[in-house]
């Protein structure tokens, strides 16, 4: 920049910025790092002392992650040589396959939940925001208080309730009950974040349609629809972090069919306590989506955090 | 498209009269449209809350479905008040509240007034620095336990390089006196990204010409932080205390996986206890009481907040 300007800071004090952000920046990368690193560690490597930031790469991890073994005697393994990579890993702590784990299935059941319940609140989220931007509702104010209000509970406080009506609909440990549960959760969020962008689009839009002889669900759906769908597609990664990451509920309603990986991946325990390396390669293969989502999100973070209050 | 009766007769007539005919009035567009999101909270959030009020008033206890349910009035409440463990909870709670607000409020704004100064490639780092607080607390928070092992753990590690203590010597999640601070260490790591993008936004906020008409008047930088910059973002860090505060209040996954309340007693937040009341010694209609007392706190307590926030605002 040639001209001088007063709020533009200095060379040297960006520099400082610029050196104490990135300081910043670096400590609070070190856990996720970490885990990264850990996922790709032996078992003995994992747990050494000093902690190892340099060491042999290895899959076992993630072998032990998909994998249930049976530990088996000697004369067993040398009649069974491996036939594949994973098999070797396993057959060298003197052990087989003895079939697959239950992290494929969880992981899957995260991505059922959690897609599920993102489609339905955000397909409701839509209508109702559409509703709240464009039309006079009775109570209006009132209404959408009462929907951000319902995220101001504790789960646990409505789980209690929830935990029994399910029991009596056979809703326990089902994904449908879940995607039911979750889209209730995320469509306070849905709705105010979408209520904002809708509102951003000009209605004279919606009225030059309605002239040309569409009608108000025309209007809604060939003029309003593809013009809020930035807001809707990151509404709807905000509705699937959600979903993804949600611990409280899932631990108190799922226990086998419906489990997702939050409540799972802590409990990966290996011989003699949790399996650290099998722990993180599940984590980082959890948590790695979410961080590809927050980078395509950057740009509407504040808003989805803030559900809309603060909108640059 | 094959044009049909209806059509015809929309497009002859005016186009008041003609919406009528070809669609659905705005009134029952704007119901069907409402309807379903209403209906959904209603039962997932509304009814549940009703039948935790009805449950508060009896000795229920959902692992006895057939058990004889007796009314008592408001003896859950009384217990609850005067139980001496509960208020043990409300100021483990209260102490995680107050400093991990603290801590994230200095070191958010920190952040936010450092990247303001639009360093190269402050947008990247911002990208980066966010990465804790999307992520699954629970699946972070129980990896957490291996970074604070003694010996082996990292954190334990990097302390004794810096201080020469003995990584073996201070177990974060296992003494009394450190467990309280190391669930306040790992949600400062999470949210303290949450209230810097808030105030970055508030700093943004500030029009430049502020500062210049105050540089015209040779207000020192320092008096101009003061005066301009403080009161301006007041408003944002208000905003994202409040959220914090919400959040922290409910704050179950992350401290669930980390110390699991323990040791003792000392981070038991109030969610933890509910969670034990409830589902491990099936106490429904003390634990339905207790959960309400939360809320209305909950409740009451943010309702005045937003008061302040807005007398703050409209200055």
């Amino acid at each position: 920049m040639s001209s001088y300007s007063i709020t533009e800071a200095t060379g040297r004090q960006k520099w400082v910025a610029g050196v104490l952000v990135i300081g910043y920046a670096l400590i609070t990368l070190m856990p996720l790092l970490w885990i990264l690193a850990t996922g790709f560690k032996s078992s003995p490597d994992s747990i050494a002392y000093p902690p190892k930031v340099v060491f042999e790469p290895s899959l076992e991890g993630y072998v032990n992650l998909f994998t249930t073994q049976t530990r088996q005697s000697a004369e067993y393994l040398e009649a069974n040589p491996p036939e594949t990579w994973y098999e070797e890993i396993v057959h060298d702590k003197g052990m087989v396959i003895a079939g697959p784990s239950r992290f494929g299935e969880r992981f899957m059941n995260s991505v059922i939940i959690g897609f599920g319940s993102t489609f339905l609140s955000v397909f409701l989220g839509t209508l109702a925001a559409y509703a709240f931007s464009r039309y006079r509702i009775p109570l209006k104010d009132d209404l959408l208080f009462f929907i951000l209000s319902t995220r101001m509970m504790p789960p646990i406080a409505i789980a209690i309730p929830i935990f029994l009506m399910f029991r009596t609909l056979g809703l326990s440990d089902t994904h449908a009950g879940m995607i039911l549960l979750y889209t209730a959760v995320n469509l306070s969020l849905s709705v105010w974040l979408l209520k904002g962008f809708i509102d951003e689009i000009p209605r004279e839009y919606e009225e030059a349609a309605l002239i040309d002889g569409y009608t108000r669900f025309q209007a809604f759906y060939k003029v309003v629809l593809p013009q809020a769908a930035t807001g809707i597609a990151s509404t709807a990664i905000f509705c699937l972090i959600f979903s993804w990451n949600e611990y409280a509920f899932a631990v108190l309603l799922t226990s086998g069919t419906a489990q997702t990986s939050p409540p799972f991946i802590p409990t990966i325990i290996g011989v003699g306590g949790q399996d650290w390396p099998a722990v993180a390669a599940g984590a980082t293969i959890f948590l790695v989506p979410v961080m590809v989502f927050t980078i395509l999100l950057r740009k509407h973070l504040l808003r989805g955090i803030t559900f809309g209050a603060v909108r640059k | 498209m094959s044009e049909t009766v209806m059509d015809r007769a929309a497009s002859a007539t005016p186009t008041k009269v003609a919406r009528r005919i070809k669609g659905l009035s705005d009134r029952t567009i704007a119901w069907i449209f409402v309807a379903p999101t209403v209906f959904l909270l209603l039962a997932v959030n509304i009814f549940p809350l009703i039948w935790t009020i009805r449950l508060s008033f009896t000795n229920f206890r959902a692992n006895r479905p057939n058990g004889e349910v007796e009314w008592i009035g408001l003896r859950n409440y009384q217990r609850i008040l005067t139980d001496s463990d509960v208020w043990l909870t409300m100021q483990a709670t209260a102490h995680f509240l107050f400093w991990t607000i603290f801590f994230q409020v200095i070191l958010g704004f920190a952040l936010a007034w450092l990247i303001n100064r639009k360093f190269k490639g402050n947008d990247l780092w911002t990208t980066i620095i966010v990465f804790p607080m999307m992520l699954s607390p629970a699946v972070v928070g129980n990896f957490w336990t291996f970074l604070y092992q003694p010996q082996i753990g990292l954190f334990n590690y990097v302390v004794a390089f810096f201080t020469g203590a003995d990584p073996a010597s201070f177990s974060m999640i296992g003494e009394v006196a450190l467990a309280p601070w190391a669930i306040v260490i790992v949600d400062t790591w999470m949210w303290t990204p949450f209230v810097m993008l808030i105030c970055l936004a508030g700093l943004r906020s500030i029009p430049d010409t502020i500062y210049e008409a105050a540089e015209c008047d040779r207000a020192s930088k320092w008096r101009q932080f003061w005066t301009i910059t403080v009161p301006m973002v007041l408003p944002f860090l208000m905003l994202a205390v409040l959220f914090r505060g919400i959040e922290n209040f409910k704050m179950f996954d992350l401290v669930v996986q980390l110390t699991g309340g323990g040791p003792g007693n000392t981070t038991t937040l109030t969610s933890i206890d509910l969670k034990r009341e409830a589902f491990e010694k099936w106490r429904t209609g003390f634990s339905s009481a207790y959960a309400i007392i939360l809320f209305v706190t909950v409740f009451g307590l943010a309702s005045i907040y937003v008061k302040a926030l807005n007398k703050v605002k409209e200055r």
